[in-house]
Order: C-alpha cells, then structure tokens, then sequence
C-alpha cells in the first residue's frame, strides 16, 4: 500500500507539472485557434533567460541577495516574453489570419526550430541552473503505518502549489478583469467579438504574453527540477496527450488531463512496466489519450466538434 | 510562346487522359529522366550522391506517401518515423533470417509489414479527426520506438539493439557503389511516383480528395469513409515502410530505432507542408528542400570564407530554416508546387503579360 | 499572391539550387596530416559533448605548437552532428577526402560509430573509439578497421564489479545481493548488460535492468521503482541530461549516492555541479584518466595554446574529465600516425590504412607517456592485431563535493570472461556481416 500512495502521490505532482506547460497550449488554442508547437521551445526559451539573467544580474548590479536576483530575472524574462509575443504576432500570425489550421501549426513548428535556435545561439547550450530555493531533499510521511514511509517530494509539492496559485491567478484575471473578459469573448466567438469592437491583433498578442509567462513559470518549475538545457523542450512532447485527454479548449481540463496522464503514467511504468522490460510509460500517455479520444472525441472537457455540411 | 498546346491535337480518349497531355512536358520529363538515369551517375561526386542525393531520393519517396495521406485524403500524421521504423526493420528480418533472399522482395514485404502496422494505428481516424488524429498518431510513433528497443526478437537477439545489413545485391549486381545505390533508389522512386500518380487520378484518389474536402458531405453521395480512409493509410503506410527499408539498408547500413525518432515524423511532415499538400511533384520539391538546405546552411560559412564555429553554425542552420518555413508559409501558403504550378502558367502566356 | 512575393521566393530558390550545384574550389593538396572533428556542440548531449570536442583540438593544437608529428603538421576541421546518426554519416562523407584524406575518425557516438562500422574498411580509414563503441571490436581478427583502445563497456561494468567486490569483502560476497543497472535505453546504454548478466551468473548477484527512455529526463518511476526493490548498489550508465537527472532523482528519492557507480560517461563535472553537495559521494569508473589539473599535458597546453590565445573553450575548463578523454583521444590518433611514421617514413603525410597499421601496433610504455605529459594519468598502452584495446586499466572516481578524486588504486578487467565473450560477439558480427578473420598473414602486413 505504502508504494502505491507513493506512485500515486508522484504522478499527481507530475501531472500538475505536466499541466502547466499545457495550460500554455489550451491558451492560445482557445483565444486564437492556433495549436501552438512551439510551446515547448517557449518553455525553454523563457527558461535559459531567467537562468542567465540570474547570472549576469549580480555582476552587473552589484546585488548579491538572492530573493532580489531571481526576482530581477523572472521580471526579465517576463519582458522577453511579452516582446516576443509581440513579435510573434505581427510578423507570423498577423501574416497568416485566415489560413487553415495545418498552415498555423506549420508556422509554429517553424517558431519552434527559430526559437531553439536562437536560446542556444543566445544563451549557449550548457546545463543552466535556477535556484529558486526549493527543497531537494525528500520527506517521508506516516513512517509508523508504513515501512519506509510514504516518500513525499518536497521539491514537487512546492511546485505543485505553485502551478494551483498560477491557475487560481488565471481564473480570477479571467473572470474579473476587463481583458480577461475580452479574451473569453474572443475565445468564444472570433467574429462576434469583432463586431462589437474588440481588437483582435490586442487580445492575440495579450493571449501569447500570458501563454509566454505560463511558459516561464513552467521552465522556472522544470529547470529547478531538471536543470536548464535542450530538453526542457521535450517536455512538451508530454503536454499534447494531456490536452488531448483534458480537450483543447479546456483549461480545467488541462488540470484533469495532467493529473490523469501523470497518475496513470507512473503506475503503468511501475505496475505494468516490469512486465514488459520497462519503459513503457512513454508511450502509455499516448495510448491513454487515445483510448479517451474514441469514446470521447473531443476530449473530457472540451467542445464537441460539430460539423456543418 | 514556347509553352503552348498548339497543334497538339489528341484523338484518342488514351491520349487525352495520360499524364502529360502537353508534348513540351513529355520532353522535359524525358529529359529530366535522361538526366537522372545516365547523366548524374556519371558526373556527380560521390560526396553529392552519397549525402545529398540518395537521401533525398529515399526521403522523397517517404514524403510522397505521407503526402497521400495528408495532402490527399486529409489525415494528419505524425506517426511516420513510425512506419518507416517498421518497413526497415521487417525487411531486416526478412533479409537476415531467410537465406538468399531477394532485396527487392525483403523491402516489399517490409512495406507490408508497415502497411499492416499502418491500417491499424489508422483505425482511430474513423472516430477523430485533425488535430487529435495526429496526437493520436504520435502514440504509433512512441510505441514502434519502444517495441524496437525491447523487443529483442525484432533486432535479431542483438544485444544493442543495433543491426546492420551489408552486402546487397539484385539479380547478381551488387549495389555498393554510390553510383549503383543510387540507381537504385531511383528506380524505386520513379516506379512508386508512377504508381502513385496514377492511384491519384483514379477513382480512389478521387474518393480521398473528397475526404479530405467534406467527409461528411463524401459520406452523404455514397463514398464509404472506412474504406477511403483506411486505403489511404494502407498505400501511404506501404510507400513509407519501402522508403524506410531503403533508408536503413541503402543510405545507414547499421541502425537503431533513434534513427527513425520523431524527428524524423516532422521533418517528413516538414516536406509534404513546404513542398505542397496534394502534389506528386510537391513531395520531391519539399524533399529537397529540407534535405539540401541544412546542408548549404552549413557549407557556406566555408564557401563564403565567413569564419563561423560549428555550433554557432548549427544554430544559425535552425534559426534560418525555422524563418524560411514561416516565410514560405506566408508567401504561398499552398507550397512549392504551387510556385511551381504559377510559374508554368505564367510561362504558356511569355512573352507576353495576360 | 503577389508577384513581388513570388519574385522573392523564386529568386531564394533558384540562388540556393545555383550555389548548390556550383561546386566549391577544391582544396589544394595540403602536405598536412588531416584530422577530421566529429562533436556535438548543440542538442540534447552537448553539455558533454563541448568540454570533449574542447579537449580534443586544444591537444591538436598543442602538437602542432610543439612542431607537429615529426614535423608534419596537423589540420582539423570540425562538422557538428548533434549525436544524431544520419548527420554524422553526412559529416563522414563530406570530411573523408577533403585536405587530402581523412587520417582517422573519432565519432563520440555509439550510434555514429555503428554506422560507420560499415563504411570505414571501404573507404580505408581507421575507426578510434577511445572507450566506447562497439565491445566486441576488441578483436581485431574481425574488426580490422576498429580501435576501441583503452577501454570499452565490458571493461568499465567488469572494473566496477570489482570495486563493489572489494567494497564487500571480497567477489563471493557478492551472492545474494541487487544490483541495478539504470540504463540510457540506446545500444550505448545496453552494452554493458551482456557483462553483468554474465557477472550476475558466476556470482550469485540479481541484476536488475532499469531502461530509461532517451534522452532520460524522465526518471521518477525509475527511481521509485529503485526505493521499492531496494538494491545495494546502483549502476548508472547514461549520458547528457539523463545523468544529473539520475541523481537528482537519487536524491529526491533518498537513495544513497555513495552506492551509486557511474560508467565512464557518467562521471564528469557537468553531470554533478549543479547539485554540488547533494552528489556527493557518487562514484564513477574513470578510464585510466579523471579530472587532471595538475598533470603536465594541462600545463602544456595551459601554456603554449591558451596563453597565445589559441584556446578552444574557456580556461576553467582545462584538466576537467571530459576534457582530458577529448586530449587523451587525440594524443593516441596522433601516437597512431607517429608509430605509422616509423614504418613508413618520419615526416612524411599518412594514409589512412598507413595509420591504421600505426594503431594496430602502439606500443605506449610509460616512459613515452610521461614525456607526452601523461604521467600518473595513463599506464602503458600496446595494441596488436588480435587486441585493438590494448589496455584495460581503471580506477574509481568520487565526487566530493566540488571535484573529483580517485578513490581506488588501478583496477584491471578480467580477461578471463571478457575474452571469451569478445571473440563469441566479434564471430556472431563476421557471421551477420559475411565478413573472414584475418588470417595471421594478414596480419603481419
């Protein structure tokens, strides 16, 4: 019983990760249509920013104390994003408004290689780190009912709370700010939003700001975790079935999605992997998602698809 | 003025319906061939046809059967390292456990495997569409990489995992020389390109053009989506499992599954966007397209004296290709085909403007 | 579309076609010996990658500083394939004949080195594979092209063994216990396995084989499954990421990093210095070679490459472990020429197959190595037709803290079980590939 709750305590901690990153996707999907590829290179993108302003504030400012350091950075990083939302909006998406959707995603994936691209040839390609002071060292709950312990990642739990205050944060900024009102307009409807005065290049360029800090939140939270390089991006890869299973349009089915796919992928390795010589859990995402998708073709939570003829 | 149908006057139904009614195109396509067949084994050096032109011979043929898939019947994707993972390494086993084998006969039985393996990851597109049929096809692609990884049966009981295939030969010609590797693949690309054409023209193209159009419409006038949909990724899946058994046995000649990763999936999905959803002639554009450009990037720091560290170069090579995708996304959204296309309408009016 | 847009994009495309097809000045024939550069500067393994590539022309540059191999001076050129498979066969073809002649290969990739396997005998150049590659190549008989010198997997999981062996008292101490092997699922990462298996049936020990999907960032059910089945020791043979990831997980998960024992390319700074303090006490098998500040190669090329600002990298970097295996490989590519040099002529330029005779017949005694600035990193080296290793010396490294020190004296494979494995691969390999051992003939040429 003791492993189990630690396998499922785990994936849950995992999947709020996961998440994060696809919280980015559902984003920009809902407010533009776009599936955003280049997500996962946002996440590293946003990343090695904050690790390298991190490292080059100090020298240049003088200021030595940590808390103001990191802070310094992640406003930085923060300002990256919103530039290159901007960026990406007037010469990309502004260019390509009424393309069909395979188009757009080609489009992404074309931002995804320039965005690698350019934080390597930027920032270098070494592992970075980012200290934010969460704990490292694990902590072991009801040691008394269970041998060993439940083994509890402190680092995770940390993580995990902030991913729920970021969501909360979302929630409100949607529900209580005029913007976030706009953006739900767009979402819902493009051209009856247009029509009654909201300007869609705006909202665009607002959806992939906050789409960008989301991304710098999860590559604060990941490269904590894992350390700033390269495959920070791969991470990503993990985020498509949870949007997938929780539907595109979902945000709290981007929160379900990834506790699901995070459960369900550390206990397929644990449980079934050993059955099968192991790693198996890359894939068992995907099969997941699948199987949710033909009973449910629109994911859990998302709209269903309807055709007109 | 030189581009015209002038005086060429069919009189048959055969002759109105080939596939290059117009006589310029007849010659410039004998040409073309001449060329490929006689002319480049002769001149091209080795480095060219060893790196750039047997790559992108056996990628074009990929990218022309996802092209059927995507461009065609309108299915996304993503799964296609997959398959081509499945034709190499079926054709191996063929290859390595049935002595005297035939090459040509391993490949396409490898390319039955791909298609059978196809067919099935295929079944999900009955329910879902677009977007999540391509998520969904991402699970082939993981799970195929896995497969190849664990299962020990499909690599021979190798112990790494990694298999090779040497000494090949058809008919008694051995195919060891570039030269003689790359007529080889040529003449798979040409009697595949062929084939394909022609399954496009026909009915069953037809029925996948009109999938991929409206299917529900397609469905309401009698065409049945299983059958369309499930054909499409049966050819697509057989031309790519071909295209993979190339691959390993002609261009790697020791592989392992990495060889056939996702990156591989994008890339093809790269040359069948650039170079033209729903074209024959935009699967070899795109091909390319992606196969050339990474190498120019990287050779011309040296052509132009431009001293440039190898790294930096190779972030340079993303950074431009990522710009020239979108770039090319939007100055002609329909690929290089479509270029291709305007320009040859442009030609049948030159000299003169409309 | 509009025709300025269409302009444009003709244009682009019609230059790139015109610069292809317009074939490059050739290159004159230098009277220079060329070594060809295969690293990843970029990608998912570069942080080991880079400090490899450093190390390796800093060592050129170093020869040539010191007046080149008998006066023939080296040229390099370095073509980045990003650990992927096909791009280093692509470098292979466009570097194998450029300045006139590739006069060897040194691919860092286990993937990279199995592709060209099969077409370096073609093409006549050499295969060095300081420490990696494939462990059957040992044998010279089958893989005349081959030359895994120093070391390779068998040797590096049989020293480990050892050392876990003296840990406990003694080989047959080794009954009953578990041991784990968390592994890069890639035919680098399973190489070792066909050893320990063995290992695992003459000792008595349960091996627990534990695949991590590349490139390994994802490991907390690996290291769950670890706290679950509670093995005494933890072998971790991964590389790039996926080896500071193991043992942050180790941490997150509390196991104890001193009973964790890396592979050669599992124990380098850029695996532990983020974590500091928390990987102290991972231990890693060092090739003969660990992090070397002090030796005399460093200070060499301290002094006459980077004081004349010739450096490749920064300074800091110089005497790390990477970067020591990049300097250890070149200076045993050119030992290989300088050897061919006796046979066929001082100072004069060598042909692949010329120094490929060369490396079959090193003969690096210690004296030559001190004088080369390696002493107390190397012990001796001899390759012969049948042993293209040539030697199977190790030790174990520790983290402390902030740097590596060795914490074993020099441990030594046992031929005993290697050899026969060796020759049983290398016979399956010659058998797949309708290759003929040499006979002894061939090999006094």
């Amino acid at each position: 019983m003791g492993p189990f709750l630690e396998t499922l305590l785990g994936g849950l901690m995992v999947g709020m990760l996961y998440s994060l990153v696809a919280l980015g996707l559902v984003l920009i999907y809902k407010a533009s249509g776009v599936f955003n590829f280049a997500q996962g290179a946002m996440v590293l993108f946003a990343a090695l920013v904050m690790a390298r302003f991190a490292d080059w504030i100090p020298p240049l400012t003088g200021l030595n104390n940590k808390f103001v350091d990191n802070a310094l950075a992640f406003a930085g990083a923060a300002l990256v994003m919103v530039a290159l939302a901007w960026v990406v909006q007037k010469l990309v998406l502004g260019k390509l408004v009424n393309q069909e959707g395979i188009t757009l995603l080609m489009a992404t994936l074309g931002i995804n290689y320039f965005l690698e691209g350019a934080g390597q040839a930027l920032f270098g390609n070494d592992i970075y780190k980012i200290d934010i002071g969460l704990p490292k060292e694990p902590i072991f709950l009801f040691e008394t009912t269970f041998p060993g312990g439940v083994l509890v990642n402190q680092e995770d739990v940390a993580a995990a709370l902030i991913a729920a205050v970021l969501v909360a944060l979302l929630a409100l900024f949607f529900q209580k700010t005029p913007t976030g009102r706009a953006l739900r307009a767009v979402a819902d409807d493009h051209q009856a939003a247009q029509s009654i005065g909201i300007p869609l290049d705006r909202i665009w360029v607002i959806v992939w700001a906050v789409a960008g800090i989301v991304a710098l939140v999860a590559g604060v939270i990941w490269g904590s975790k894992l350390g700033v390089q390269f495959s920070l991006s791969l991470v990503a890869l993990k985020a498509l079935p949870v949007v997938i299973l929780g539907g595109l349009t979902s945000i709290p089915g981007a929160i379900v999605g990834g506790l699901i796919i995070g459960v369900g992928e550390k206990l397929s390795e644990i449980y079934i992997g050993p059955m099968f010589g192991g790693g198996v859990e890359i894939w068992f995402a995907y099969v997941l998602a699948l199987a949710f998708l033909l009973f449910r073709p629109q994911g859990l939570f998302g709209e269903k698809i309807i055709d007109r003829v | 003025m030189l581009y015209r149908e002038n005086g060429q006057f069919k009189t048959s139904y055969r002759a109105d319906q080939q596939v290059f009614p117009i006589l310029q195109d007849r010659v410039a396509i004998a040409l073309l061939l001449t060329l490929a067949v006689v002319a480049v084994p002769l001149l091209a050096s080795e480095y060219l046809m060893r790196a750039v032109l047997i790559p992108f011979l056996i990628l074009s043929l990929a990218a022309l059967g996802l092209n059927i898939l995507v461009g065609y019947c309108g299915q996304i994707s993503l799964g296609t390292g997959a398959f081509m993972a499945v034709g190499a390494y079926a054709a191996y086993n063929f290859q390595v456990r049935i002595d005297g084998m035939p090459v040509i006969a391993s490949l396409l039985l490898g390319g039955v495997f791909a298609t059978l393996v196809g067919v099935f990851f295929g079944i999900p597109s009955l329910r879902i569409k677009g977007l999540y049929l391509a998520v969904a096809t991402l699970a082939a692609q993981f799970f195929v990489d896995w497969a190849f990884l664990r299962i020990r049966w499909f690599t021979h009981d190798n112990p790494s995992g990694s298999v090779s295939v040497a000494g090949l030969s058809v008919f008694g010609f051995a195919i060891e020389t570039p030269a003689q590797k790359y007529l080889f693949c040529l003449a798979f690309l040409i009697v595949f390109a062929a084939l394909a054409k022609n399954l496009v023209r026909g009915a069953i193209g037809r029925e996948w053009m009109a999938i991929r159009d409206m299917d529900v419409a397609a469905a309401v006038i009698g065409i049945r989506p299983v059958y369309a949909k499930l054909t499409a990724f049966a050819v697509s899946s057989f031309i790519v499992g071909v295209s993979g058994g190339l691959w390993a046995f002609v261009y790697l000649g020791s592989w392992e599954p990495a060889a056939f990763s996702i990156d591989r999936s994008f890339q093809l999905l790269f040359m069948v966007i650039i170079g033209g959803l729903g074209s024959i002639m935009g699967s070899f554009f795109g091909a390319a397209f992606i196969v050339v450009l990474p190498i120019l990037l990287d050779n011309m720091p040296q052509w132009f004296g431009i001293p440039l560290d190898t790294a930096m170069a190779s972030h340079l090579t993303f950074m431009i290709f990522g710009t020239l995708i979108v770039f090319f996304l939007i100055v002609e959204p329909l690929g290089l085909a479509r270029l291709w296309s305007t320009a040859k309408e442009k030609l049948r009016l030159w000299p003169f403007p409309h | 579309m509009k025709s300025r847009s269409f302009a444009y994009a003709t244009a682009l495309v019609g230059t790139a076609l015109a610069a292809l097809l317009a074939a490059p000045g050739a290159y004159a024939q230098e009277k220079e010996q060329f070594f060809p550069v295969l690293p990843y500067r970029t990608g998912a393994y570069a942080p080991n990658g880079v400090p490899w590539a450093n190390g390796y022309v800093d060592y050129l540059k170093l020869v040539n500083a010191r007046g080149g191999i008998n006066g023939v001076k080296i040229i390099f050129e370095e073509c980045e394939t990003g650990y992927a498979t096909d791009r280093g066969v692509e470098c292979y073809e466009r570097l194998k004949g450029k300045h006139g002649g590739a006069t060897l290969f040194q691919p860092l990739s286990t993937g990279i080195t199995f592709a060209l396997t099969g077409k370096a005998p073609a093409d006549k150049i050499p295969l060095v594979t300081v420490g990696y590659g494939l462990s059957e190549s040992q044998d010279g008989g089958v893989f005349k092209w081959n030359f895994p010198i120093a070391g390779t997997y068998w040797v590096a999981a049989d020293a480990i063994i050892q050392e876990i062996g003296l840990k406990e008292g003694g080989l047959a101490k080794l009954k009953g216990k578990k041991i784990a092997l968390v592994y890069h699922d890639s035919p680098y990462g399973k190489e070792p396995i066909a050893l320990l298996q063995e290992r695992s049936k003459m000792l008595g020990f349960e091996l627990q084989l534990l695949p991590v999907t590349a490139p390994g960032v994802e490991q907390k059910s690996t290291w769950l499954q670890i706290r679950q089945s509670k093995p005494d020791y933890v072998l971790l043979w991964g590389w790039g990421v996926m080896n500071s990831t193991a043992i942050k997980e180790a941490q997150a998960t509390g196991y104890p990093r001193e009973k964790m024992y890396g592979g050669w390319w599992s124990g380098a700074e850029p695996d532990v210095k983020d974590l500091g303090m928390g990987a102290k006490g991972y231990n890693a098998v060092a090739m003969q070679h660990g992090a070397e500040p002090g030796s005399k190669v460093v200070k060499d090329i301290l002094s006459m490459v980077h004081d004349k600002g010739q450096g490749t990298g920064p300074r800091e970097e110089v005497g790390s472990v990477l970067y020591m295996r990049g300097a250890m490989s070149a200076m045993i590519g050119v030992e290989g020429v300088r050897r061919a040099q006796e046979r066929y002529g001082k100072g004069k330029v060598m042909t692949g197959e010329q120094t490929r005779w060369g490396l079959e017949n090193l003969a690096l005694d210690q004296k030559k190595l001190d004088a080369l600035g390696f002493a107390g990193v190397m012990r001796p080296i001899s390759t012969s037709c049948a042993d293209h290793m040539g030697a199977n010396w190790a030790r174990i490294e520790t983290w402390d803290g902030t740097k590596w020190v060795f914490t074993s004296d020099w441990l030594q494979a046992d031929e005993q079980i290697i050899k026969p494995m060796v020759k049983a691969a290398a016979n399956k390999y010659a058998e797949e590939k309708k290759l003929i051992r040499r006979t002894p003939e061939d090999c006094q040429t």
